[in-house]
C-alpha cells in the first residue's frame, strides 16, 4: 500500500471524523433552574413527580395531553406537559428523566424515562420488601 | 435450627459442579498451554490428553450445573434466591428456559457452555492449532466460571452462585421460623417483557454469537505467539464466517423480539444494548473481508488480526456496558445493576486475554507480513479493503456515540443523548449505507490485481440501468414519504435505496453471469444480496412507516385544555382511543375495541379484541376483515406492560399495541331514566351540558332505521350540546309491534347519557328519559403502525445468513452430506421462525 491508497483512506476516515463531530449534538442533564435559564434548550432533566398536584390525564377526551408538576432535589418546581400517554408507572415511580425543553414556566417534554422501584430485581431491600407481601 | 421443606440436595449438587468446572478450566488451560510451549511428541501428548480430559469434566459439569438450576426453577424450589428472582408459579413451562437466561448467573453459564461446544469441534478440528487456541478458551472460561463462584476477591464479592439461598441473601422476619417457606407463596417471575417465545431462542443465539467470536481471536493468538503469521487466515475463516452468521441472525432475532413484543413501535431504536451486540459484529465482518482480501492477495494481514482482536474486544465491551449499569438512563433494556464486582470481572477478562493478545499483535507487527507494492486502484482488494475501512470505521462511530454514559462517568460530565437519537445515528449510517452499498455492487466485477476498464464498464453497465430504472419507478410509484428530516435526508434515503438495488441487482447478475450459476461458489455474493436487500427493506419499512392511530382526523378527539405554550403540534398524535363496542376510523381501516378477555395462564393478562374492517370506499364491499388481539400485563403496582399484536401481509404488517387501558370500577350502575317532557325544540339539562328535542318523526327511513308504512314507530332526534363544546346526535325510539310496546335506546358515550323515548304525554309533549352514568366508560387507548415491506428485512436476513453458511462449508471443506444439512438446517429454522412462526 502506497502514497495514493493511504490519502484515500486518511480522506475518507477524516470525513467520517469531520461527519461525527458535526453531526452529534448532545445534549445535558440540568436541574429544572438551569433549564429554566435555558429557554427553549433541549435538556434531560432529572426530577421527581410533585405528588401534591394533580396529574391531569383523560383518555377519553384526549390520549395524548399528560400534565402534572415536577420537583427535583435542589427545590425546582415545574409544570410539564407530555404529548402522549400517561406512563401507568408515573404515580409510583422514585424518579424520571424528562427530556424536552423549557417554554416559560412550562417543561414541554417529549420524553420520559421512569425510574421504578419494581424494576431492580437485584436491589435487596427491594427484594425483601416484596419477599412478604405476596 | 432445621428449617423444613427445604431442598437442599440440587444445591449441593450444583454447587459441587461450579467448582468442579472452575478447577478443571484452570487445570485444562495450563495443561493446554504447557502443551504448545512443548514440541516433544511424546510428553505434548502427555500433556493433550490431561487438558483434554479436564475440559471434558467441566464441559460436563457445566452442563449439570445447568441441570441443576432447571430443575430447581421448574420447581418452584423458591428456597433458592435463583428461583425466588425468576421463576413464579404460573410461568408457562416454555417459558422456564428464558427465566434462566434473565438473571446475570444464567447467561454467563449460557455463554460458558457454547464456549464448551465451540471448544470440543476445535478439539476435532484445529490439529496443531489445538493447544494454543483452547489455552485461550479455557482462560475465558476460568473467568465465566469465576462468575458462578461467588468469592470475595479485594474486599469486593466477585460474581453470585445461583445456589445460593434466599435465607442467606435475605434479611426478614420469617427467616427466624423454621416453617419459612410456608410464608413464600410465590416467586418474582420473569419479568413480563420477556415473556415471549424469542427470548427463549434469541438468547442462546446471540450468546453462541458472542462465544463464537473469541475462537477467531484464540486462533489470533496460537499464530502471534508461535510467530507463524498468517497460515491461521485458512482455518479460521470458517469460524469468522460462523461468527458473523451466528452474531447477524442474533442481533436480527433480537430485533424481532423487539418489534413483536416491546412497545417502542420497531425492530430497531438504536438503543445502547442493541448497538453494543451490532458493533462487534460489524468489525468481525470487516475483518472476514480483510481474511479473504489476505487469502487471494497477501494483502491486510494485519488488519485481519487487529479487527479480529477487536471484534472480541467489543464483545466484552458490550458485556461491560450492558451489565455494570452504567447505561443507566440511556437504555429501556439494560440489565440492572451488578456493580463493582462486575466491573472487575470483565476487567480481568480484559486483562486476562485481550491485552496480552493485543500486546503480541502490536510487539510482532513489524513481523507480520505485507506487501510494499502499491494496490492497484482497479483491484479488488483495495475496494474490499476500503470497504472493510469504512464498516470498521462506522463500527466506530457507532460506539462512540453509543459511550456517552462512559464519558460522563470518567469525565465528569453531564451530557445526554441527543435530542433525536435515531436520527444521530441514521444520518450518518445511511451515507455508510450507500458506500456499502455501491462497494458491495461493484467490489464483485473487479479482480483480484488487475482489472481492465472495458470489462468493469461492459459489466456495470447493466446492473447500475437497472437498478437506476427500478429506483425512479419507486420514485413515482411508490415514493418514501419521509420528509420531516428535511430534503437532504431524503435525498440521501433515495440513493441509499439506489445503492442497495444496484448491488442487489449486481450481486445476483455475478451469481448468473460470472459464476453461471455456480450457488457453491456464490456464498459471498449471496450474503451480499441478502445483506443489501435488508437494508433497502429498511429503508423502505422504516421511510413509510405510517401511523393510522393518528387522533386529528378522528371524531372523539377534544382539546378540553387550551395548550398553554401556544405551539401548534405538527407531529401527528400518535394515540388513539377506543371506546367499548363504537366504530372510529384508524386510516383505511374501521376499527371496533369489542371485548377482552383474561389469559388462562396468567392472571394479570389480559387481551383486547380488536376488529379490523377495510370497506371498498366505491362499492362498500369488507375487503379485510380481522382481529387483532393486543395485550397488556397489569402488575400489582399498577404497571402496565403492553405486547403488541401484528397482523402480517406479504407486503406490509398492521401493529398495534395498548398504551392505556381503563381500570375498572365495580360500582352498581343503579341509576335510572329521569323523565323530562319535551315539546319539540324544547332544551333540557342534565349534568354535563344541555340537549334539545330537534324533532320526532314517524316510520323513518334513513341509514339507520328502516321502518315501513307498515310499522309504528317513533323516532326522536336530539342534539346533545355538551360543556366541553361538543355536540352529538341522538335517536332513540319507541316502536309497537304485536300489541307489544318496545323502546330502542340510544347513547351517547363520551358524554355518558343514555337516551330513551318513552311515550307522549296527554298535551302532546314527549318523554324523553335521561340517564347519567358516572361509571367511566371501557376504553383503551392504543398505538397503530403500517409496516410496509418489512418482510424485506426478515428475508434479506435469511438469504444473508444463507450465504453466510454456503460459504462456511465450502471453505471448511466439509463433507457434502454435512454441508447439504448444514444449508438446510439454517434455510428452514430461519424460515420458519422470521417468516411463518407468528404469521
Amino acid at each position: 500500500m502506497k502514497t495514493s491508497s493511504i490519502i484515500i483512506l486518511v480522506t475518507i476516515a477524516a470525513a467520517i471524523g469531520a461527519l461525527l463531530m458535526y453531526s452529534v449534538d448532545f445534549s445535558t442533564y440540568d436541574t429544572i433552574a438551569s433549564a429554566k435559564e435555558k429557554q427553549g434548550t433541549y435538556v434531560h432533566m432529572i426530577a421527581k413527580l410533585d405528588k401534591s398536584k394533580p396529574i391531569q390525564y383523560d383518555a377519553i377526551k384526549d390520549p395524548n395531553y399528560l400534565s402534572f408538576y415536577a420537583v427535583d432535589s435542589v427545590g425546582g418546581s415545574t409544570r410539564v406537559i407530555y404529548r402522549n400517554t400517561k406512563p401507568p408507572e408515573l404515580e409510583t415511580s422514585e424518579r424520571v428523566v424528562l427530556k424536552g425543553t423549557m417554554n416559560g414556566d412550562v417543561f414541554d417534554c417529549d420524553n420520559i424515562l421512569l425510574k421504578c422501584p419494581s424494576k431492580y430485581k437485584d436491589d435487596k431491600s427491594q427484594l425483601e420488601k416484596t419477599l412478604t407481601t405476596n | 435450627m432445621t428449617f423444613e421443606n427445604e431442598h437442599l440436595l440440587p444445591g449441593q449438587i450444583g454447587h459441587f459442579f461450579v467448582l468442579l468446572a472452575f478447577v478443571t478450566s484452570i487445570v485444562s488451560a495450563i495443561a493446554y498451554f504447557k502443551a504448545s510451549r512443548i514440541s516433544l511428541e511424546n510428553e505434548k501428548g502427555y500433556w493433550m490428553r490431561f487438558a483434554r480430559g479436564a475440559f471434558f469434566l467441566q464441559f460436563i459439569s457445566l452442563i449439570s450445573v445447568f441441570a441443576c438450576i432447571y430443575y430447581i426453577c421448574s420447581h418452584h424450589y423458591f428456597e433458592y434466591l435463583y428461583a425466588y428472582k425468576h421463576a413464579s408459579l404460573e410461568l408457562e413451562a416454555k417459558y422456564l428456559l428464558a427465566c434462566i437466561w434473565e438473571g446475570q448467573e444464567g447467561s454467563f453459564l449460557l455463554w460458558s457452555i457454547w464456549h464448551c461446544v465451540l471448544g470440543s469441534i476445535v478439539i476435532l478440528t484445529a490439529k496443531k492449532r489445538e493447544a494454543p487456541v483452547m489455552a485461550i478458551v479455557n482462560t475465558a472460561q476460568f473467568f465465566l466460571t469465576l462468575m458462578l463462584l461467588g468469592i470475595y476477591m479485594f474486599g469486593t464479592k466477585i460474581g453470585s452462585n445461583p445456589f445460593n439461598l434466599t435465607r442467606n441473601e435475605l434479611a426478614g422476619p420469617i427467616f427466624s421460623q423454621s416453617n419459612y417457606l410456608s410464608f413464600i407463596k410465590d416467586g418474582i417471575g420473569l419479568n413480563v417483557l420477556l415473556r415471549n417465545y424469542w427470548m427463549v431462542i434469541h438468547p442462546p443465539v446471540l450468546f453462541l454469537g458472542f462465544a463464537s467470536t473469541l475462537i477467531p481471536t484464540a486462533f489470533a493468538f496460537s499464530s502471534l505467539s508461535n510467530k507463524d503469521f498468517g497460515s491461521w487466515v485458512k482455518p479460521v475463516l470458517p469460524w469468522a464466517l460462523f461468527s458473523g452468521m451466528v452474531l447477524g441472525v442474533g442481533i436480527m432475532m433480537g430485533g424481532k423480539w423487539a418489534y413483536e413484543s416491546l412497545s417502542f413501535g420497531g425492530y430497531w431504536a438504536w438503543d445502547p444494548v442493541e448497538n453494543a451486540s451490532l458493533v462487534p459484529w460489524i468489525i468481525m465482518v470487516a475483518g472476514l473481508h480483510c481474511m479473504v482480501i489476505y487469502k487471494a492477495t497477501g494483502n491486510a494481514l494485519r488488519a485481519a488480526y487487529l479487527f479480529t482482536i477487536l471484534s472480541y474486544l467489543f464483545v466484552l465491551y458490550s458485556t461491560f456496558l450492558t451489565r455494570t449499569g452504567i447505561l443507566g438512563d440511556t437504555s429501556v433494556h439494560s440489565f440492572t445493576e451488578a456493580g463493582l464486582s462486575m466491573n472487575i470481572l470483565i476487567g480481568l477478562y480484559v486483562i486476562g486475554i485481550t491485552v496480552p493478545v493485543l500486546f503480541l499483535f502490536f510487539k510482532n507487527f513489524n513481523k507480520i507480513p505485507s506487501i510494499q507494492k502499491e494496490e492497484n486502484l482497479s483491484s479488488r482488494e483495495f475496494w474490499m479493503f476500503i470497504g472493510s475501512i469504512v464498516l470498521f470505521l462506522s463500527a466506530i462511530f457507532i460506539i462512540a456515540v453509543t459511550s456517552l454514559p462512559v464519558y460522563n462517568k470518567i469525565f465528569g460530565t453531564n451530557l445526554a443523548d441527543p435530542q433525536d437519537r435515531e436520527f444521530t445515528y441514521n444520518k450518518v449510517l445511511v451515507l455508510v449505507a450507500i458506500i456499502i452499498g455501491l462497494l458491495t455492487g461493484s467490489g464483485q466485477y473487479f479482480r483480484y490485481k488487475n482489472t481492465p476498464k472495458k470489462y468493469l464498464i461492459s459489466k456495470l453497465i447493466w446492473p447500475f440501468g437497472i437498478a437506476l430504472v427500478i429506483s425512479v419507478l419507486l420514485g413515482f410509484i411508490y415514493p418514501i414519504e419521509y420528509v420531516k428530516k428535511g430534503p437532504g435526508f431524503l435525498a440521501a434515503i433515495y440513493l441509499a435505496l439506489f445503492a442497495s438495488i444496484y448491488a442487489v441487482v449486481a450481486n445476483t447478475g455475478y451469481l448468473k453471469t460470472v459464476l453461471k450459476g455456480n450457488l457453491k461458489a456464490g456464498g459471498g455474493a449471496i450474503a451480499h444480496v441478502g445483506f443489501t436487500l435488508m437494508i433497502a427493506g429498511m429503508l423502505v419499512s422504516s421511510g413509510n412507516k405510517n401511523v393510522i392511530s393518528d387522533n386529528r382526523f378522528t371524531g372523539i378527539n377534544i382539546p378540553f385544555d387550551k395548550d398553554p405554550t401556544g405551539r401548534s403540534t405538527e407531529n401527528p398524535m400518535e394515540n388513539l382511543t377506543l371506546l367499548k363496542g363504537i366504530p372510529t376510523q384508524m386510516g383505511r381501516y374501521i376499527v371496533t375495541y369489542m371485548d377482552d378477555s383474561t389469559s388462562a395462564n396468567e392472571k394479570t393478562r389480559t387481551f383486547y379484541h380488536l376488529h379490523f374492517e377495510k370497506k371498498d370506499p366505491k362499492t362498500g364491499e369488507t375487503l379485510e376483515n380481522f382481529v387483532l388481539s393486543p395485550d397488556s400485563y397489569r402488575m400489582k403496582d399498577n404497571n402496565l406492560s403492553s405486547n403488541p399484536d401484528t397482523r402480517h401481509y406479504f407486503t406490509h404488517d398492521v401493529f398495534t399495541y395498548i398504551s392505556t387501558i381503563s381500570v375498572h370500577k365495580t360500582d352498581d350502575d343503579t341509576t335510572t331514566f329521569k323523565i323530562k317532557e319535551m315539546a319539540i325544540g324544547d332544551s333540557a339539562f342534565y349534568d354535563k351540558g344541555y340537549f334539545v328535542l330537534n324533532s320526532v318523526e314517524k316510520n323513518p327511513d334513513n341509514e339507520r332505521f328502516h321502518f315501513t308504512p307498515n310499522d309504528t314507530a317513533l323516532v326522536a332526534d336530539i342534539t346533545v350540546h355538551g360543556n366541553d363544546s361538543t355536540r352529538h346526535k341522538a335517536y332513540p325510539a319507541l316502536t309497537i309491534s304485536n300489541q307489544q310496546l318496545s323502546f330502542i335506546d340510544d347513547t351517547v358515550i363520551t358524554q355518558n347519557i343514555y337516551l330513551n323515548l318513552s311515550g307522549i304525554t296527554k298535551d302532546q309533549k314527549f318523554k324523553v328519559g335521561i340517564r347519567e352514568n358516572n361509571a367511566p366508560t371501557d376504553f383503551i387507548t392504543l398505538k397503530a403502525f403500517i409496516f410496509p415491506y418489512i418482510n424485506l428485512v426478515w428475508v434479506g436476513l435469511i438469504i444473508m445468513a444463507l450465504g453466510f453458511v454456503i460459504s462456511l462449508v465450502r471453505r471448511a471443506k466439509a463433507a457434502k452430506l454435512i454441508s447439504a444439512f448444514a444449508i438446510g438446517f439454517v434455510l428452514l429454522s430461519l424460515i420458519y421462525m422470521f417468516l411463518l412462526a407468528n404469521a
